[in-house]
């Protein structure tokens, strides 16, 4: 097997606010291959988004990314200097000198990565085009900016790709403002330019939520077309796990800034192996398991401020024991069969070792009478 | 409209299913065709002013006296300076050559002082339609005084809020956008400015680079830059949140792309709104400047500096101060009465239709 395209070691991206540090990505690893589209899925505040944006050196103040490794092709776009992996100067993503010698400059990546190699798809198709100007302007644009085409030139490639992703009398929309454009069609238009370039990756963030069903599957079908054409890779960030059973080739899955599961799609459906993701999988309708109730994840998210103790996911964990509240376990391999099929549970002892049969269950608001809020047991307050 | 009758057509084309309606915005296009209209764009600004007729009555005001302005720079600027060569010379091209040519110079003296205007009687002696609106203090017909002063006034305007503006946006965007440092040191030097009376400012920096019209729009333009940079960066702190700017920075725009082609043009409503209101203002203060001596310099003829001239004379011949007065006046009130318009219609929330 190639080196992957897209390989994620370790990041970690924190948040400085006056409240204290959030650590809204910490430590996740996933690799993306070429032509593989790869799901980062999670709850709201999982961190997802951020760690899309991490890859790309977009976090903005108060945020900041402090550790870890991400290679693209080869090259580096984020790494550390050994011991200065936690550094917390005050100088912000763009100052160079933070990185080690052989990261990407700011400038570099600005102008060779972004857009260029590594594009983003951004969740709110109705606000993510600039409405003073005309729709195909904008795609000319940004076409004569990252392929330094002429004028002519990039107008027709832009007319071209209106007609690629599924507008109408390409040539006539050209020239009407978002405004006059459907939500569908924008994030048809979005797609566009996203594609416009032939990025090597596209980190599409949460591109259909903002979309009713239908539209949803139309965007789907048309991301999938697109995708064997030309052949890009995807990380598709969401957490509608009907749109990952649907795209998906592998997924990886978050919760409160760390990869609990990863695995192929298969493997994460019918072989469900983190309790995080079952109960993921138990609060949506699936058409091949018969329910009467959809079950709501127990409790809410606890704040990535403060993360719990032990496994993050212990105070809402249907399968929680004492151990759990004690040892935060790690994304390792289950067997080895050579599926890639990567799970942080302690429950599978075999893999672990940690004395999870042994260990009494905790109450926690998974264990029914709690649902509401959290309990104090959960947090360890 | 047919942008609205072309969306109805085309939609049901690929997205075979119809949209949830409200969902995907207000110009979603429906089978019936019912017309909805852009809210946003030169096309439906200017429709929404065309729409009040206080506004209109502005937007003629600003018009026609910029085109008297626009004719009065060509006569006298223009020709002045091409008078200089010989070939154009030759032909008979001078200062003022089309007022001399059609009616009278506005700087010749050929006339009895102090007339009154048309049909009206002093001491002086009877109005005659020879000059409309009387003549000044050495027999010169106030009308043509009038429209070629109003090239001092719509230039001195139009020129100083320019400078105003620019300024103000390039400071009021950088900071706002980049926020942090940069905008604590551009709006505090702002501020500073803010702290300085308008007119001594103005005053202060004819006293430093020269007594004459140049440095008075620049004062007023230098004095103004603090309302832009504030307005604008009110805008900007909001607009450079927008999922736009997210995505086109995602994309590698670089940040003076941003600022130029996505933060400003979405901030510049209130802008374009504060600089109509301004040119008024600015010829108020320059008037002002030139009544007290600094400004334009006789014999070119400018309202302030008549008005300033026409106080010695208010007893014999009271209509030599009520004309640039009233010129004045009309000027100023048409840019606020065309403002105001123009923000109605640039501000989707005042709307009670």
């Amino acid at each position: 097997m190639t080196a992957p395209l897209l390989e994620v070691e370790n990041l970690r991206t924190r948040f400085h606010t006056p409240d204290g540090v959030v650590r809204a990505v910490d430590g996740i690893s996933f690799t993306v291959r070429e032509g593989e589209i790869v799901g980062l899925v999670g709850e709201s505040g999982a961190g997802k988004s951020v760690a899309g944006a991490s890859l790309l050196r977009l976090v903005e103040d108060p945020g900041r990314i402090v550790g870890g490794e991400v290679t693209f092709k080869g090259e580096t776009l984020v790494g550390f200097p050994d011991g200065r992996a936690e550094a917390g100067d005050g100088s912000g993503d763009d100052a160079d000198d933070r990185w080690r010698d052989d990261v990407l400059s700011a400038e570099a990546i600005r102008r060779r990565i972004r857009g260029r190699e590594i594009a983003i798809i951004f969740q709110d198709p109705m606000e993510s085009l600039n409405p003073v100007f005309t729709v195909g302007g904008q795609l000319r644009e940004f076409i004569e900016l990252n392929r330094g085409l002429t004028q002519g030139r990039a107008r027709e490639l832009a007319v071209d790709m209106l007609r690629e992703v599924g507008i109408p009398e390409a040539e006539d929309r050209y020239d009407d403002y978002p405004h006059e454009f459907s939500g569908g069609m924008r994030q048809r238009v979005l797609i566009a330019m996203a594609l416009a370039c032939e990025p090597s990756l596209v980190i599409a963030d949460e591109p259909t939520t903002a979309l009713d069903v239908t539209v949803e599957g139309q965007i789907l079908e048309l991301v999938a077309d697109l995708q064997a054409k030309y052949d890009t890779s995807f990380l598709w960030i969401t957490h509608d796990m009907g749109v990952v059973a649907e795209i998906c080739d592998r997924v990886n899955v978050m919760y409160l800034g760390e990869i609990v599961e990863q695995a192929d799609v298969d493997d994460l459906f019918y072989d469900t192996s983190h309790p995080y993701t079952e109960a993921l999988l138990d609060s949506i309708p699936r058409p091949d398991r018969p329910v009467d109730e959809l079950d709501p994840i127990a409790g809410i998210m606890p704040e990535a401020i403060e993360p719990p103790d032990g496994c993050r996911f212990h105070t809402r964990c249907p399968d929680a024991r004492a151990v759990c509240t004690e040892i935060n376990p790690d994304c390792r391999p289950l067997d080895d069969a050579g599926r890639p099929h990567r799970a942080a549970c302690l429950k599978h002892e075999s893999v672990f070792g940690a004395g999870y049969r042994e260990s009494d269950p905790i109450e926690n608001e998974a264990a029914g009478g709690f649902d509401v809020g959290r309990t104090e047991e959960g947090t360890d307050d | 409209m047919t942008v609205a009758t072309r969306r109805s057509e085309t939609d049901d084309v690929v997205e075979s299913t119809p949209e949830e309606p409200g969902r995907s915005g207000r110009t979603e296009g429906r089978p019936e065709g019912r017309e909805i209209e852009a809210r946003v764009g030169w096309r439906y600004t200017l429709r929404e002013v065309g729409r009040d007729p206080t506004a209109m009555a502005g937007l003629l005001v600003v018009g026609v006296m910029t085109a008297m302005a626009v004719f009065a720079t060509v006569d006298a600027v223009v020709f002045a300076s091409l008078a200089r060569f010989e070939v154009f010379a030759r032909v008979g091209v001078r200062q003022y050559w089309i007022a001399e040519t059609l009616w009278v110079s506005p700087i010749a003296e050929p006339s009895p002082r102090l007339l009154p205007p048309v049909g009206m009687e002093n001491q002086f002696g009877r109005g005659t339609w020879a000059h409309p609106l009387g003549t000044d203090d050495r027999g010169r017909d106030i009308l043509a005084r009038i429209v070629y002063g109003s090239r001092i006034a719509i230039q001195v305007g139009i020129v100083s809020t320019l400078l105003g503006l620019v300024g103000g946006v390039l400071v009021g965007a950088v900071a706002g956008y980049y926020g942090d440092l940069v905008d604590d040191a551009l709006m505090r030097a702002v501020e500073t400015l803010y702290a300085i009376p308008f007119l001594v400012l103005v005053l202060a920096v004819m006293a430093a680079f020269g007594r004459n019209l140049t440095f008075a729009i620049l004062g007023v333009g230098i004095a103004s830059i603090p309302t832009f940079a504030r307005l604008i960066r009110s805008r900007v702190l909001s607009v450079r949140e927008a999922d736009y700017v997210e995505a086109a920075r995602a994309a590698g725009v670089r940040d003076r792309n941003i600022i130029r082609r996505h933060v400003v043009p979405n901030s510049f409503a209130p802008v374009l709104v504060q600089a109509t209101l301004q040119v008024g203002y600015s010829i108020i203060v320059v008037a002002g400047l030139s009544f007290l001596g600094f400004g334009a310099q006789p014999p070119t003829p400018s309202w302030g500096q008549m008005l300033s001239v026409s106080k010695d004379y208010m007893i014999q011949n009271v209509w030599f101060s009520i004309w640039p007065g009233l010129a004045i006046l009309v000027t100023v009130v048409g840019f606020n009465v065309f403002g105001d318009g123009l923000r109605d219609a640039l501000d989707p929330r005042l709307q009670n239709e």
